[in-house]
């Protein structure tokens, strides 16, 4: 196997992970002792705080600030079968543009596709667009195959030009308790990334537990994940703004514990301005604003854009207009 | 500056239609005092004036008793329990109806953060109404013993640290069981109770039913001295409720008292650490700290007290102290300038006391009534900010190393109101909620209420229980007439 990362540049997970679970050898019990001692979540109460976040009113100057912000946050994404060049280059001429009628708007930070289509995106973005070009790899949505599989999914979107991975967790294993494949996945996944950012897609919906996640979040970061992920946007529910809150105190708590920052990226079934809204105060309250940047802060989603572009017209026109005065290049095909 | 700065999002205060001065109201009407005077009612975030308000007299407490005798010998006390629901539910209906003005008023009038008179107080208080309304013409399945029947007219004084929803605590069981009602809301917050007046009128309620008398010390003492008053239900300060078990002892006056409180809030090394951390925030600076059944002392057990104190201290940075009327106050302004006085004097004792002071630091208005959010470590049980009611957002932190321990320092109070329980551990729950004398145990949760939960006190934190069966037991007797 070839690897285009030399050796010693490759963050050795292995050895840290030892390194911060005091062990001499990683193995399956001590990441487990690890994860399972973390404090728990009460679910009745977690929910309760994501609610109270969410009833912030966010009103004129923070509003436009924050619409802005949530765009520029955006991985405007294509994740069909029925993914054609001709609908990723909409896509990017979407990212590249978004508001045809103000040029000032913010662009995302990157639009997410299939490995197969990174080259097109790469190409009809241009090398100065700063808007990045993530790809989903190693069997995305099910993670379901093997690992030469899974890394040489991650090669080819790295080597076709990818500057970000979105990676699925093997969930079965994580359920089924084995912590150390899950881990060793992510670690050999990250060096075969090379200077490609990590985001490492836990899949929450079918993790089901707050505890689930709280855990999968630790273990996502201990083996070298630049961000963490919640969901494919193929499984219900996608993200959820209390799962998004656990996301950000393990990230909030990962910083204390390493001096090391981590982004957190909810994705799927984030529709609407005020949605938006509502991750964005919890990230300032919760994480803190360090991470209200989108170095550190993604929505994976679609629709959203054009949710924010018409609030944005609406702050400043003084009037709503419609859903025809934005352009949509991700239309229904059916 | 902060990247992301919140802009004021104030609640219009539009809503509220203040009149300049107010009466009593008295067989369903508003009616000047007999020989009282007048007292203003101000905006404890900003010192206005809202409104003037009557000092009730003697002769006014004796008009108010005289027309609920009328209605409890009269129309009330022949009406049957199905026809007083009616009453009840009509009054709830209206009260979510107009629930934007309620909150509004009771913000203005106590200093609450709107965020919780709009989420907690108005429908909480609406919610009173509605169980409450199921109950009256259901009462003989209660399970209050043969031929329970309403005691007559109740007295009744509220505190000013939830006006709109003591009130509701105290007028939906009496009407449910029947009684009538003379109630007088604290001097500070008579507000939203003259407003509740008009919500009486609305419903079409028979005059004299509920009588409200506003004033403060005296005119409260009237009532608790009246001799056609057949029950009294207070709750307040534990001061003032010996006072009135003292006043009514050797006469045939029922009551219950919902004194104060200094509950201990127990967080054990397997909690779940960070709700347990919004769960002390809710249970001490929910009301700026204005609950009996506040969280007021922290029993952390020691393995992880620091740990705790970096999270809680990271948390009150996050509050955002300021006009109760901005939808993202999470801690308004203290009720009144003796309140504030109060607390300034229990904290400086408890620096002088040798314990660590700490604070948010965040910046307070010029005008008004505030507090920092403020936390005291290394408190010991001989401490005053230990022992006494601050009745603030005041928390005492003290830390435990075994379960006995912990259970040994929460009830070393003469008060025995509530509780808090943090763990995993079902089974620990339910050992210290059997060890613990409080009335109201809480386990990973804290400052919860609900109608249909009985809620009072041990010790001198009172007798009798509000809410639930419990709640109607205290409003009937099954006593001889007298």
């Amino acid at each position: 196997m070839s690897t285009t990362v030399a050796a010693d540049s490759a963050v050795d997970a292995t050895a840290r992970a030892r390194d911060l679970l005091g062990v001499t050898r990683l193995t399956n019990t001590a990441l487990t002792s690890w994860l399972h001692g973390l404090p728990g979540v009460d679910q009745v109460g977690a929910e309760a705080r994501a609610a109270a976040l969410g009833t912030r009113s966010i009103k004129t100057t923070s509003k436009q600030w924050g619409i802005d912000t949530a765009i520029s946050m955006i991985d405007l994404t294509t994740l069909e079968g029925a993914d054609t060049p001709g609908k990723v280059r909409g896509l990017c001429a979407k990212a590249l543009t978004p508001d045809v009628t103000d040029l000032s708007t913010p662009r995302p930070a990157a639009v997410c596709v299939y490995g197969d289509m990174v080259e097109i995106a790469k190409d009809a973005l241009g090398a100065d667009s700063r808007v990045n070009v993530a790809a989903v790899a190693t069997a995305f949505p099910s993670g379901r195959a093997s690992m030469p599989v899974k890394l040489a999914d991650t090669r080819f979107a790295v080597e076709a030009g990818a500057d970000e991975i979105d990676m699925v967790i093997d969930r079965g294993a994580f359920l089924a308790g084995d912590y150390l494949t899950v881990f060793r996945e992510i670690a050999a996944v990250k060096e075969a990334c090379g200077d490609a950012r990590l985001k490492v897609i836990m899949e929450t919906g079918e993790l089901v537990t707050y505890d689930n996640v709280r855990r999968a979040s630790w273990l996502s970061m201990l083996a070298g994940g630049d961000f963490i992920k919640t969901s494919t946007g193929k499984v219900s529910p996608a993200a959820t703004l209390p799962v998004t809150m656990i996301m950000l105190e393990a990230v909030r708590d990962w910083l204390d514990l390493t001096g090391e920052m981590v982004g957190v990226k909810p994705a799927g079934g984030i529709r609407t301005s005020k949605d938006a809204l509502k991750y964005l105060v919890t990230v300032n309250e919760v994480a803190g604003e360090e991470w209200l940047d989108n170095h550190w802060f993604r929505f994976g989603a679609s629709s959203l854009l054009n949710d924010l572009l018409l609030q944005r017209q609406r702050i400043a026109t003084g009037a709503y207009s419609g859903a025809d005065y934005v352009t949509d290049d991700s239309p229904s095909l059916y | 500056m902060a990247k992301f700065e919140y802009a004021p999002a104030p609640e219009s205060r539009a809503v509220v239609d203040l009149k300049p001065s107010y009466g009593l109201f008295i067989n369903g009407e508003f009616t000047d005092s007999e020989g009282g005077s007048a007292f203003k009612s101000i905006s404890p975030a900003t010192e206005e004036v809202l409104a003037e308000v009557t000092e009730a007299s003697p002769a006014d407490v004796d008009r108010a008793v005289a027309a609920a005798r009328r209605a409890f010998n009269g129309p009330w006390g022949r009406m049957s329990g199905a026809d007083r629901g009616k009453y009840l539910f009509r009054i709830a209906r209206i009260l979510q109806e107009r629930a934007r003005e309620f909150a509004v008023l009771e913000s203005l009038d106590n200093g609450k953060p709107i965020r919780e008179s709009r989420d907690v107080d108005v429908p909480l208080a609406a919610a009173h109404f509605f169980y409450h309304a199921g109950w009256a013409d259901k009462l003989e399945y209660a399970g209050l013993g043969a031929g329970a029947r309403p005691h007559g007219v109740v007295g009744q004084v509220i505190p000013w640290n939830f006006p709109l929803l003591m009130l509701a605590w105290k007028i939906a069981p009496a009407l449910a069981t029947g009684n009538t009602v003379v109630i007088k809301p604290a001097e500070t917050t008579p507000l939203s109770a003259l407003l509740f007046a008009e919500v009486l009128q609305q419903a079409d309620l028979p005059p004299g039913v509920v009588n409200i008398v506003t004033g403060a010390g005296t005119t409260g003492q009237a009532i608790v001295d009246h001799p056609d008053i057949d029950k009294l239900a207070f709750t307040g300060s534990t001061g003032v409720g010996k006072m009135i078990a003292r006043s009514i002892a050797g006469t045939r006056k029922k009551a219950t008292l919902e004194l104060g409180g200094k509950a201990a809030n127990i967080i054990f090394d397997d909690a779940p650490i960070d709700q347990a951390v919004e769960g002390i925030v809710n249970g001490i600076f929910f009301n700026q700290g204005h609950v009996c059944c506040a969280g007021s002392r922290l029993l952390v057990q020691e393995s992880i007290a620091d740990e705790v104190e970096k999270r809680l201290k990271r948390r009150l940075a996050t509050l955002r102290v300021g006009d109760p009327l901005d939808k993202n106050t999470d801690v308004g302004a203290i009720n009144s300038k003796a309140q504030l006085s109060r607390i300034t004097e229990l904290t400086d004792a408890g620096e002088a006391e040798g314990a660590e002071r700490w604070d948010n630091g965040c910046p307070l208005p010029d005008k008004g009534f505030w507090f920092r959010p403020t936390v005291f470590t290394g408190v010991s049980q001989t401490h005053r900010i230990a022992q006494e009611e601050i009745f603030g957002p005041v928390l005492s932190v003290l830390t435990f190393r075994t379960p006995h321990e912990a259970v040994a320092k929460a009830n070393n109070t003469p008060y025995g109101l509530s509780a808090g329980i943090w763990t995993e551990k079902g089974s620990r729950i339910l050992w210290m909620a059997d060890q613990l004398r409080a009335g109201v145990v809480w386990a990973n949760t804290f400052n919860k209420f609900d109608p249909t939960s009985p809620f009072g006190g041990y010790k001198e934190s009172g007798y009798g229980r509000e809410g639930g069966k419990h709640g109607l037991a205290a409003y009937v007797t099954t006593g001889d007439t007298k």
